[in-house]
């Protein structure tokens, strides 16, 4: 086998899920990309911009606008060969298509003993940040990441959305891929080709630290990065854990790090209560106890309707809100 | 219609009545669906099936959905249509698998190309639509035929997929078996529209209703409607207007929400009965015939009857093996935990006074 040089080129996250699809729509012919808007439109944020053009009607393609239509028609293509991946216009617009999620998507493999497997994604652009009209917003990880039989993974930059997406289309299971709204336009380097690595289950240590851990996904990962530049800057070193996948959860990685400072805070857009973010304080709570000098704090959205865009600036994590729940942390007892 | 409700061929009947071997293999399929039918109900009332939602008097629908297919073909059933499942060539034993209890679905959906039981209303049916799309996608001569009940057509999922089937043009023939009832709310609570059948309009859809007693009937609609679908004409919507002779299932008590009288009617225009007239008045069933076919039905309820019957220890770690394809470290983790508590349970069984003896001392 010969090694082709891996071209790197700088994109945007909207750009780096569409090069994913469109590479992954290269290579196999059973993947099909289908959705509201997705086709010569190229979908309202664009990531499907081209591919109608490049693939044709039958592997890019608008349906009925009917979300659980839309996900239960993916299931008889996936249970027929096909490699279907979806596009739910907006989180909350995904509500609909709930069931199919739930009682077919995440159970057909463990109802059937493996016999019948569902390798389809469902793309949800999700969270806030955007001035987003209401049903616009919502952070929905927590109701997927509830579910078992899922996947559900979340990229921070253009390069884990590109490899994350690669991994999550080769999947034999259901994936529910969060593209973090506010991110889409960031851009940056992404290492293209055959590329899956890092793929799903895999968090990384984004920045090095030695005092506390934050440990952030999606949309709040360049949030976790800016308190930790702003902490440095008032001399004090944090780490930050991005997640990357929710479903399958990286304890090692998470565990480790937070060891390795004794201090960890939890930062997430969703409402707190019952949220990912509570699971993720309770597992490090449970597991790295003897290792934490202070308790694990949880820096998240309100338990409110996200708000209207002119208050959205209230629900949403800030610097300052995590920088003050790092305070919290219990440094006079060190 | 084709044949009236005493067994004679109508006017229509006369020139479309489907050839006497097809009729006696739908025959030979519907002593063997009312056979395996009352044998499930048996097996409920002796405590070896959780539940059993029967099809007594449907058996016209249910062996006519799989008469009318090729073997590439696929049946998307409903958790009523087991006796469809069964005249399709799946194990009977294997189709009772869910109400067993030892696993959700027991059959391997690939082998016979029957889509595991759908508890859940009209779910299946855009399942079916995709199944339908990407055999055409491919080129294959693929039909989908999904059964769905008289509820079922009211639930969002019924529209949706026979919207999305429509604007595909998927091969699908969307079968709906009015039976009059969901579980005790009538078929008048459930829609204002003349028929079922109607439905397809708004769709763009072709629907039409059939005497779903008679199988004759049901043969040739449903076959005509697979085969229009097979050509490219797109979806097609049949209702078969059919009685569910019994309660929704043994948990059910029917006489709360329909007169004795009613059923009476309904029993009158059995469907087995009506085809087994007419083809003894017309000479192409005999007594051996007829005895042949009960025998078989036999062996299919002495089949159901032994597998049922048969214990099998489920393994809990197959409710850790198929979340997906391979386990998470938490379920890998969860799983250890089970089987140290099953271990322990094992232990604490067999030195019980043991046990007891220590956990008095641990509180002391």
């Amino acid at each position: 086998m010969t090694t082709t040089a891996v071209a790197h080129e700088t994109l945007s996250t909207a750009q780096a899920i569409n090069r994913a699809l469109h590479d992954a729509m290269t290579e196999d012919p059973a993947v099909l990309m289908l959705g509201e808007d997705v086709g010569p439109l190229g979908g309202v944020f664009r990531v499907t911009d081209g591919l109608t053009a490049t693939f044709g009607e039958d592997r890019c393609f608008d349906t009925p606008l009917a979300e659980a239509g839309i996900a239960g028609f993916a299931v008889g293509l996936a249970m027929n060969g096909m490699r279907p991946v979806v596009e739910m216009q907006f989180d909350a617009f995904a509500y609909p298509a709930f069931e199919q999620v739930v009682s077919h998507i995440a159970k057909m493999r463990n109802r059937t003993r493996g016999r019948v497997e569902l390798p389809l994604v469902i793309r949800v652009p999700y969270a806030g940040g955007i001035g987003g009209v209401e049903h616009h917003c919502d952070s929905s990880e927590s109701y997927y990441a509830h579910t078992p039989g899922l996947h559900v993974v979340t990229p921070s930059n253009p390069s884990d959305a590109y490899s994350l997406l690669r991994s999550a289309i080769a999947s034999p299971d259901p994936v529910i891929f969060l593209e973090p709204k506010k991110l889409y336009w960031a851009k940056g380097e992404v290492a293209l080709g055959d590329r899956r690595e890092p793929g799903i289950g895999t968090a990384v240590v984004r920045r090095q630290g030695t005092d506390a851990t934050l440990i952030a996904y999606g949309p709040a990962v360049p949030v976790a990065m800016e308190a930790a530049e702003e902490a440095a800057r008032e001399g004090r070193s944090l780490q930050v854990v991005d997640l990357r996948s929710i479903v399958p959860f990286d304890d090692a990685t998470v565990c480790a790090a937070v060891e390795s400072t004794g201090r960890a805070v939890v930062i997430a857009e969703a409402a707190g209560f019952a949220s990912v973010a509570s699971e993720i304080a309770a597992r490090v709570s449970e597991r790295c106890f003897h290792s934490l000098s202070a308790p694990v704090r949880r820096v998240t959205g309100f338990d409110i309707p996200y708000p209207p865009p002119k208050l959205e600036h209230v629900q949403l994590p800030s610097v300052a809100r995590i920088l003050d729940a790092v305070d919290d942390l219990q440094w006079e007892d060190a | 219609m084709l044949l009236d409700p005493d067994g004679r061929p109508t006017a229509a009947g006369a020139a479309r009545l489907p050839a006497g071997e097809e009729l006696l293999r739908g025959l030979a399929g519907m002593i063997t669906a009312r056979r395996f039918n009352d044998q499930a109900s048996a097996l409920v009332r002796q405590g070896r099936l959780a539940v059993y939602p029967s099809s007594h008097g449907q058996e016209g629908c249910q062996v006519a959905a799989a008469q009318v297919l090729d073997d590439g073909d696929w049946l998307f059933p409903t958790y009523r249509d087991t006796a469809a499942a069964v005249a399709r060539g799946v194990d009977p034993v294997e189709v009772l698998g869910l109400l067993k209890g030892d696993w959700h679905s027991g059959y391997d959906p690939y082998e016979r190309r029957v889509a595991p039981l759908t508890t859940p209303l009209a779910t299946q049916l855009p399942h079916a639509v995709g199944v339908a799309h990407a055999a055409r996608l491919r080129g294959e001569g693929t039909v989908v035929l999904a059964m769905c009940g008289d509820g079922a057509t009211s639930e969002g999922d019924f529209h949706e997929a026979l919207n999305f089937a429509a604007v595909f043009r998927a091969p699908v023939v969307f079968f709906v078996q009015n039976n009059q009832y969901a579980i005790s709310v009538p078929l008048a609570r459930q829609t204002a529209a003349p028929t079922l059948a109607h439905k397809g309009v708004g769709y763009g859809i072709p629907g039409e209703q059939v005497d779903g007693n008679d199988l004759a009937a049901l043969l040739d609609v449903l076959s005509g409607a697979v085969e229009r679908a097979r050509a490219g004409e797109g979806p097609q919507l049949v209702e078969g207007r059919t009685y569910r002779m019994q309660a929704h299932t043994n948990a059910d008590d029917a006489t709360r929400y329909r007169a004795d009288g009613e059923v009476a009617a309904w029993v009158a225009r059995d469907p087995l009965v009506r085809l087994e007239t007419y083809l003894r008045t017309d000479g192409i069933l005999d007594d051996a015939r007829a005895a042949a076919f009960a025998d078989a039905a036999e062996q299919v309820a002495r089949r159901t009857r032994d597998g049922i019957n048969r214990d099998v220890v489920p393994d809990p770690d197959d409710l850790f093996r198929y979340v997906y394809s391979e386990p998470t470290s938490q379920l890998v983790e969860q799983l250890a935990l089970v089987h140290d508590e099953l271990s322990r349970d094992e232990s604490s069984r067999d030195e019980s006074s043991r046990g007891e003896q220590s956990r008095a001392e641990a509180h002391r």
